[in-house]
């Protein structure tokens, strides 16, 4: 009888119970996810290529993108100008490197303040209930009611239109959207028994919001975030288009597409390239935004 | 009883597996049994004993992908239902065999009145219509002893009481009056009163409609009160199948006795209490079903062939007549060995 | 209800503990009351277990989280070695904490998915020690790990890496580590398989023995509270019913309903289920506010005077 080589002595659990899965960790396990997905991944590496550009744009970009060229006006694609030219002489390949800046940084840093400010007043809101709850609520409800339009406009008419001004304008109206999600998600958390067991064991309420309900909500708000830099990146290039956000000469896929409007029969050029680099960019982070959701969202309760 | 009776339902070797990201879960491996009509047979078995999991797979219920039937045949009345199509199947759910699943709270639905919900079965089974069905709709709530059924009929799920939701489940079973009614964990979300109600409903309309009866549940205590025989499963196999006296009074399966050991004792005053007997361990990842029988590696009694080779349920010498067990160790001599020891 | 003859202070005092949940009007006003737990008292004992039994409805949940503070009772007085917990500011309470723990019915739901089980059993030291050096929580940790059973190299992992047998063991290890004197266990075995309860229940009692603790045990399993507790209350329509030591309740049920749930519970052994008659409809439905106070019908043996239509 092999008994002591199965039998588990007396209290040495252990040796008996396995323990059931040897699987990575939480961000291990994601990420796993996450390059599984193959739209997911040109998604990333799209985005990492933009940002890349963005970063390198002094090194990777042929001319110095508002350096004028009276002699090459509105010329075709050709060795020396790959993208062509524009009206004034602008290579426009130049053109769209730097200007992934504006849009990048637009869309990126657009989001980065509506997150900053989202969070924290929708964690109120959600954790702490009653007339908090009611007052920042309402607020979020008149942030809301405002075109983010309009917001730019009168931003652009008291201040000046500008990039940053833009970024403003935009990060302030995407800012409604993150206190709601924040809040419906922290009371969707603060609901469950893991909250309620913190509670129990003796977490005061600061500790409980940071400990164990900011790092169940993280997932969500990525998810967001991440599609709400594809919605501003479209915002910034309406804007630039319209003239209220980067200001000519420096360069902005958006305000390119304004003046390549004018020349869409001469040279079409002007318009393809940064139209296609907008959609590209929008592209790739809505990819990466629904991959994020799918690889993070199964994750919870095996 | 039950030797001389048809056979209503033959399962043969029946085994499923759900295809998942950690790969394929195994959970039902070579499952066999008859039942008879008229019998009530009371399988038990714990989560992941794939004691629900064969029934759902048997009526075509188990969303495939991600599930699969690997093997075996179930008749039905000489018709393998698993080579059945769906169109087929359709006609004996609800008609031939009736189900009652576990949480009457989202097995009914809500916006449909009960008249509306039982007269479906009717509709599409038996093609009565209108006055018929309404009567027989009434004449099924008097069945499961709802008062005042008349009135009731035209109310929504909402508006009963949860032992009263689980009765309607019954007649929506019951409706087209099956040769086979399926109850699964049909009284674990009940009260324990309501539960005594539903059971002891169960077993007078046994008497008087006498249809076969699958009653799944983990609760010994239920299926003491309910079945002729008992099964016992565990990690998508049976273990142990008997005659229900008899597998109360001599289990022969070391994981049936396990069950019955962990149990507290009602009758037993404090003083002669004893620790429960715990099963040390955990049921295995059925990703991997370990090759020999499964329970092995929990079972102090296990000898070296339980690890590698899988034991046949075959009748267990000198029980009764039908009692099987699938062991290649001998519980009752383990039993008396330690008995004299005491 | 007077206080108990009890040979020692009780650890907890509870008496008249009432939770009412206001039923808005369709017009906005104030209407009627939900008495969810009314007048409820017991005592429990250093070192005790007391069962509180009842079907969906009885209200037990709800004195288990009245009892711990976590939803702070309408009306009445819980007693905790002595001091009123109504009267505790919040940081008090906190403290309090250290001493009175909960073990939660859904191992599944009552860990933080995003946590390590080490820093989950670690917890309470951070909390309530927080002068505690790193490598010395972390031995108490590993200590309590192996304690109930699971292996503490296992600290790093994540709950759904766990069994709910464990996970529930996990929620226990984090009962325990300040030492408290006093767990509230809410239907603690009730999500587990047959066979993990008996493991669960083993464990619990040894706790007991070794450490001394007092119990709530909550549970709808009358077999397992028997097996358990010393004493049981049985709650209907939020109010006691009957309260006395657990074999005389169960030998000797004086309360119809008492009787009536004893009679339900089904025993495993076919024979005597065949034979037992049910006590089930004997009972007309009572009003709750029939249900009167508890009466000392026997020593030790208390049951609520009830008056039936």
């Amino acid at each position: 009888m092999t008994k002591a080589a199965i039998a588990p002595a007396g209290v040495a659990l252990p040796a008996a119970e396995p323990i059931l899965r040897a699987e990575p960790g939480p961000i291990r396990a994601f990420w796993t996810r996450l390059t599984a997905r193959r739209t997911a991944m040109v998604g990333l590496v799209i985005v990492v290529a933009l940002i890349l550009m963005a970063v390198f744009a002094d090194w990777i970009a042929p001319y110095d993108p508002i350096a004028t060229d009276w002699g090459a006006i509105r010329t075709a694609p050709s060795w020396a100008h790959p993208f062509g030219t524009d009206e004034v002489g602008h290579d426009v390949l130049s053109r769209i490197v730097f200007g992934a800046r504006a849009s990048l940084g637009a869309g990126l840093t657009s989001v980065a303040l509506a997150v900053a400010l989202g969070l924290p007043f929708g964690l109120l809101a959600g954790y702490a209930g009653g007339v908090i709850d009611l007052l920042i609520m309402r607020l979020t409800d008149a942030l809301l009611a405002i075109p983010f339009l309009i917001l730019a406009i009168a931003l652009a008419a008291f201040l000046g239109p500008s990039l940053t001004n833009a970024m403003v304008a935009i990060g302030l109206s995407a800012t409604s959207t993150f206190v709601r999600l924040t809040r419906a998600q922290v009371q969707a958390v603060a609901a469950e028994e893991f909250v309620e067991a913190a509670r129990a064991v003796g977490n005061p309420p600061w500790r409980i919001a940071i400990r164990h309900i900011v790092p169940n909500i993280v997932p969500a708000i990525l998810v967001q975030a991440t599609l709400t830099i594809a919605a501003a990146i479209i915002a910034e290039a309406s804007l630039s288009f319209l003239g209220l956000g980067q200001q000519p000469p420096e360069p902005s896929w958006g305000s390119m597409l304004n003046v390549a409007k004018n020349f869409l029969e001469q040279a079409p050029w002007m318009a393809i390239w940064p139209g296609a680099s907008i959609f590209l960019a929008v592209l790739a982070f809505n990819l990466l935004g629904d991959g994020l959701r799918d690889a993070l969202d199964p994750r919870q309760r095996t | 009883m039950g030797q001389d009776r048809e056979i209503l339902l033959d399962v043969r070797d029946l085994a499923v597996a759900f295809d998942s990201e950690g790969g394929a879960v195994h959970a039902v491996n070579g499952v066999s049994y008859t039942l008879a009509e008229g019998e009530t047979l009371g399988i038990v078995g714990e989560s992941g004993s794939g004691k629900s999991v064969h029934v759902l797979a048997m009526l075509g219920l188990i969303p495939r992908p991600p599930g699969r039937i690997t093997g075996g045949q179930v008749l039905f009345q000489g018709r393998d239902l698993l080579g059945l199509p769906e169109r087929e199947l359709r006609k004996i759910r609800g008609g031939q065999i009736g189900f009652v699943f576990q949480d009457p709270m989202s097995s009914l639905n809500p916006g449909m009145t009960v008249a509306a919900q039982i007269i479906e079965p009717l509709r599409i089974h038996l093609g009565l219509d209108g006055r018929a069905a309404r009567a027989r709709a009434k004449d099924l709530l008097d069945l499961v002893r709802i008062p005042n059924a008349g009135a009731r009929l035209d109310q929504y799920p909402h508006e009963f009481s949860g032992g009263q939701r689980q009765r309607v489940m019954i007649a929506i079973g019951l409706s087209c009056r099956p040769k086979l009614l399926i109850a699964d964990e049909a009284t674990t979300a009940l009260d324990v009163t309501v539960q005594a109600e539903i059971i002891a409903l169960v077993q007078e309309l046994k008497r008087e409609i006498g249809m076969a009866i699958v009653w799944i549940t983990h609760d010994l205590g239920v299926v003491a009160g309910i079945a002729d025989t008992v099964q016992v499963m565990y990690a998508g196999r049976i273990l142990e199948r008997g005659p229900v006296d008899d597998i109360f009074r001599d289990p022969r399966s070391a994981y049936t006795l396990g069950l019955l050991r962990s149990l507290p004792d009602l009758s037993r005053g404090r003083a002669g209490r004893r620790r429960l007997h715990q099963i040390e361990g955990a049921p295995p990842d059925m990703r991997h079903p370990p090759p020999g029988d499964p329970f092995a590696a929990r079972n102090i009694y296990a000898t070296a062939r339980c690890l590698t080779e899988a034991p046949p349920l075959a009748q267990a010498p000198g029980a009764a007549p039908g009692h099987l067990v699938a062991a290649w160790y001998d519980l009752p001599a383990h039993l008396a060995a330690e008995e004299a020891a005491r | 209800m007077k206080p108990e003859p009890a040979d020692r202070y009780p650890l907890l005092s509870v008496r008249n503990l009432s939770k009412h949940y206001p039923l808005r009007s369709w017009w906005g006003g104030k209407g009627s009351v939900f008495r969810a737990v009314q007048d409820v008292s017991f005592d429990i004992r250093p070192g005790e277990t007391l069962g509180l039994v009842g079907e969906s409805g009885s209200g037990k949940s709800t004195i288990g989280r009245a009892v711990t503070m976590l939803n702070p009772p309408s009306a009445g007085t819980v007693a905790f070695e002595g001091t009123d917990l109504a009267k505790l500011s919040a940081g008090e309470m906190r403290r309090m904490r250290a001493r009175i723990q909960m073990v939660f019915q859904d191992p599944y739901a009552a860990l933080n998915p995003r946590m390590s089980i080490g820093d989950y059993v670690a917890e309470p030291f951070r909390l309530h020690r927080p002068g505690m050096a790193r490598a010395e929580r972390r031995d108490e940790v590993e200590g309590l790990l192996a304690r109930v059973g699971l292996d503490p190299r296992f600290a790093q992992r994540y709950p759904h890496q766990f069994s709910g047998g464990q996970r529930q063991r996990i929620c226990i290890a984090r009962a325990i580590a300040l030492k408290p004197s006093f767990i509230v266990a809410d239907e603690p075995i009730a999500a587990l398989d047959v066979s993990i309860q008996a493991q669960v229940v083993n464990l619990l009692q040894d706790l007991q023995d070794e450490l001394g603790i007092s119990y709530l045990f909550i549970s709808h399993d009358l077999r397992m509270v028997r097996y358990l507790c010393q004493r049981v209350a049985v709650l209907w329509h939020g109010r006691v019913v009957e309260l006395a030591e657990a074999d005389a309740l169960y030998e000797d049920p004086r309360h119809p309903y008492t009787r009536r749930l004893l009679s339900a519970v089904p025993v495993p052994n076919p024979v005597e289920e065949r034979a037992r008659l049910r006590a089930a409809a004997l009972l007309p439905p009572a009003d709750p506010d029939a249900i009167g106070g508890l009466v000392e019908v026997a020593p030790g043996h208390w049951v609520a005077d009830t008056r039936y239509s």
